[in-house]
């Protein structure tokens, strides 16, 4: 009962709370010394801006699924979403339907970059906002509604493509996804902006409290005031417009919108966020763990296949690593509790 | 067998306590308590809230071991070593919230873990509709054993639920609190049913707060108080009578517990006022208790104490009030303006601030720190015109609060939970307090806090009174009630039934008016 005590405990929390928030880090900075030791060439600085060129999409779609998440939702369209709203990009950056099979670049007819990626993000937040009104509205999990929403996405996406990719954008466009600033691939430089944008909102602001507090007890949260419902439909607006922009990015980088994009993305993501700290029972996590547990993935899929690991037994790995992240974290908040 | 030969020869006795006495963490729960049952006997238990009933039910029911005493069961000691066990030995505790499976049917839950196995090894379906038809039989129940047990209202889970332990060939069956989610009707069936049983040679233990049934019922009572006996009552020729009940159940000078706070000073206006207020019946749980015309006006100034037992409607009130439940009929005025809160965000921004029950499930969240705990209800006045918090007027504030009421933390950062029962409920005060409201209700706001803090927490009610605040105190502890007080209601299923100041209140009348209905009022 003493105050010496009190301290010691107060200690071991944070000591272990360090740990839980710098454990994913600390994996990935032996990930990273691995690789470096088994191959010099790891550490070149055009793999390692490589990597981040690779892991801006997903990454983006994640910044978003840790809004989601952290109200213990999940978003299971969100591969779906991006195929969708990467081929509404592409039909406006072409101009309309009636161009889509025109593989010219000289864009004449098209309504230029800055009306595509606002139709993608547009499209994803509407879509996102309608998933998040049939869940808080009709009382459907979120595990369900998206993943009809996966269903649904894919097929307006092949709907409107007629199954085959829309191709040839013009170099504007393009430059989002090929383009570098300094030694800085441009997706990397929006996917860094975008983490310090939604860090800042859910560590700074009114909104990001209501989130933390949505997810870690809804009940709570409505009977303090807050308006439960709009939080939740907004994290599904959020993490729809992150696809919309991942979309917008993923289109211009390949000069191409496939029908068939993002297949599987959803586990990446969620894989992304999990890695990085953030409780699937909603309530705990950060952006900065989400970014870590990105980086993580990016880093193994780079750092496997230039040691030639085959994709087969890279799929093993990240699942196997996925399991391993989230057993370490329950151990290490078993620690704490006792 | 003649009768005069049954009489010389009573049932051998069944389950012996002899002074039990259970400690947790240092505080006594139970001390030196004794009791016991024959076959074919139903011993009333009662209790007020605190009395130790739980303890002892926890014990027997084989959650918690006891510190010291003996029991024997049918002759043998009976330390059980967990409720599988106990039930395994024969004894088996109904509580309020059952423990049925709703997405099983009857049969399934009756026959859970010990299916009947026909051919090939397979469970047998047949075999186990017919048995379970006849189990439930025992209890009146003829319905489809075949039905889920989610379709079945709460009086038929319960006889559900005696029928299984009867298949268990239960020797004794515990029930506690087991009509306080029934209708009269459904009380009046349970309670034929256990003089059924008790032909049969079940023994029955009731612990319940409803002295009517208890009366009606019992063939013999132990009182518990404040974790001790209080005595043993008897059916002597008729019914135990209520008023010997309630002297045991009661009798101690009036709250040594708690101080009563000097008298304060006279109280302001009426700030909220309700009229015949009427909740809608939830059709997911068409048993719960609705509001059944309320009303009840709140003073600026003053403590107002909403007594009543579980299922009296006495959270409802708070609940329908906060917005938190939907109203069916009634007004509620706040300052003469008539209000219709459609969501307790509505209910905060007229100036009600609500202190709920269940601190864990409906306060506290638990992941987070110390500080968004308190501000969670006033963000907007926390942050800036941009939406970002700010974080040194919520420091200044939370540290205010700190000194105000007295809450022992390390820092502001600290995870919620860290703190001890008496600090979160006065972290969650500090919520409310940040809003300045025109009415706080609080809801059994010292339950889970330990015996001192409780204290602190009266005395900041009785301050928070004399800023202004109208304080409405809903509580299931008299104690309590009497000691912090300005004016009390009693509440019984869903209705206002008493009403008096608090310097007129003692014990046995507000029990009087908690557990009998208006028209058996002594």
């Amino acid at each position: 009962m003493s105050v010496a005590g009190e301290q010691d405990q107060r200690g071991g929390i944070n000591f272990a709370r360090l740990l839980m928030s710098f454990g994913p880090l600390l994996f990935l900075v032996a990930l990273i010394i691995v690789f470096t030791v088994l191959k010099p060439s790891f550490m070149d600085p055009i793999n390692l801006f490589n990597i981040t060129r690779q892991i801006s999409i997903t990454g983006l779609i994640a910044l978003g699924m840790t809004f989601v998440i952290l109200t213990a939702g999940i978003d299971l369209s969100v591969g779906s979403l991006l195929a969708f709203c990467g081929m509404v990009a592409a039909v406006v950056a072409k101009g309309g339907s009636a161009n889509t099979l025109s593989l010219s670049t000289s864009g004449t007819q098209g309504f230029g970059w800055f009306a595509a990626l606002l139709a993608a993000v547009v499209v994803g937040a509407a879509a996102g906002g309608v998933q998040g009104l049939v869940i808080t509205r009709l009382k459907v999990p979120p595990f369900v509604v998206t993943l009809g929403g996966l269903t649904v996405f894919r097929g307006l996406t092949l709907t409107i493509s007629n199954g085959g990719p829309i191709s040839g954008f013009d170099a504007s466009m393009r430059w989002f996804g090929t383009g570098l600033i300094g030694p800085v691939p441009v997706p990397a430089l929006i996917f860094a902006a975008a983490a310090i944008l939604c860090h800042i909102v859910l560590r700074y602001t009114r909104y990001g409290r209501a989130v933390y507090a949505v997810g870690g007890n809804a009940e709570a949260a409505r009977l303090s005031g807050l308006r439960v419902d709009r939080i939740l439909v907004s994290v599904y607006v959020i993490v729809g417009f992150f696809a919309g922009l991942a979309a917008f990015v993923l289109s211009a980088r390949l000069n191409s919108s496939e029908a068939v994009a993002g297949i599987g993305y959803e586990l990446t993501v969620i894989s992304a966020v999990v890695i990085g700290g953030t409780s699937l029972f909603g309530g705990i996590g950060s952006v900065g763990g989400t970014v870590v547990g990105a980086a993580l993935i990016g880093v193994l899929q780079n750092g496997l296949q230039f040691n030639n690991v085959s994709s087969y037994t890279q799929s093993i790995v990240i699942g196997l690593i996925l399991i391993l992240a989230v057993a370490f974290d329950r151990w290490l908040k078993s620690r704490v509790r006792r | 067998m003649p009768p005069a030969a049954e009489a010389a020869s009573p049932e051998p006795v069944l389950l012996a306590v002899e002074g039990i006495t259970k400690h947790f963490a240092g505080v006594t729960a139970l001390s030196d308590v004794s009791l016991d049952i024959r076959p074919g006997e139903i011993l009333g238990l009662l209790g007020e809230n605190g009395a130790g009933k739980s303890t002892l039910l926890k014990i027997l029911s084989g959650v918690v071991p006891p510190s010291g005493g003996r029991i024997t069961f049918d002759g043998a000691d009976y330390h059980p070593s967990s409720p599988q066990d106990a039930k395994r030995l024969g004894i088996v505790t109904i509580y309020q919230e059952l423990s049925l499976i709703p997405t099983l049917t009857v049969a399934e839950n009756i026959f859970i873990g010990r299916a009947p196995i026909g051919q090939f090894g397979l469970v047998s379906w047949r075999r186990m509709e017919q048995e379970s038809r006849t189990i439930i039989a025992r209890v009146g129940l003829s319905i489809d054993p075949m039905t889920p047990v989610s379709a079945l209202s709460v009086a038929e889970q319960q006889l559900v639920e005696i029928a299984r332990a009867l298949s268990l060939k239960s020797r004794l069956i515990i029930m506690d609190e087991p009509t306080s989610a029934l209708t009269e009707t459904e009380v009046q069936r349970l309670l034929s049913i256990m003089d059924r049983l008790r032909k049969d040679k079940v023994a029955i233990m009731f612990v319940t707060h409803r002295l009517e049934e208890a009366s009606a019922i019992c063939d013999r009572m132990t009182v518990l108080r404040d974790g001790r006996l209080a005595g043993h009552l008897d059916r002597e020729g008729g019914p135990i009578a209520l008023p010997k009940i309630i002297e045991k159940m009661v009798g101690r000078a009036a709250s040594e517990l708690y101080a009563r706070p000097a008298q304060r000073a006279v109280a302001g206006d009426v700030v909220l006022s309700v009229r015949g207020l009427r909740t809608v019946r939830d059709p997911e749980a068409p048993h719960a208790i609705v509001l059944d015309g309320v009303d009840i006006d709140l003073k600026a100034g003053e403590i107002l104490g909403v007594a009543g037992l579980v299922g009296s409607g006495r959270t409802e009130l708070a609940r329908a009030i906060f917005g938190a439940d939907r109203i069916a009929a009634g007004t509620i005025t706040l300052d003469g303006k008539p209000i219709a809160p459609a969501s307790p965000a509505d209910a905060i921004a007229l100036g009600i601030g609500l202190l709920p029950e269940d601190r864990k499930h409906q306060a506290i969240f638990a992941a987070l720190g110390i500080l968004p705990n308190f501000s969670i209800a006033s963000l907007g006045s926390f942050s800036n015109g941009f939406g970002f918090m700010a974080e040194r007027r919520e420091h200044d504030a939370l540290s205010g609060f700190r000194k105000m009421l007295s809450i022992r933390m390390a820092s502001a950062e600290q995870a919620i939970e860290g703190l001890s029962g008496g600090n979160q409920q006065k972290v969650i005060l500090a919520r409310w307090l940040a809003r300045d409201p025109k009415v706080l209700i609080v809801d059994e706001p010292t339950r889970g806090v330990d015996v001192g803090a409780k204290t602190e927490v009266h005395q900041i009610l009785v301050q928070l009174a004399a800023r202004g605040i109208a304080v409405m105190m809903i509580s299931s502890e008299l104690p309590e009630v009497l000691a912090v007080s300005d004016r009390i209601v009693t509440m019984r299923r869903g209705r206002i039934t008493g009403q008096m100041p608090g310097v007129e209140a003692n014990e046995e009348r507000l029990m009087e008016l908690m557990a009998l209905d208006r028209k058996e009022t002594l």
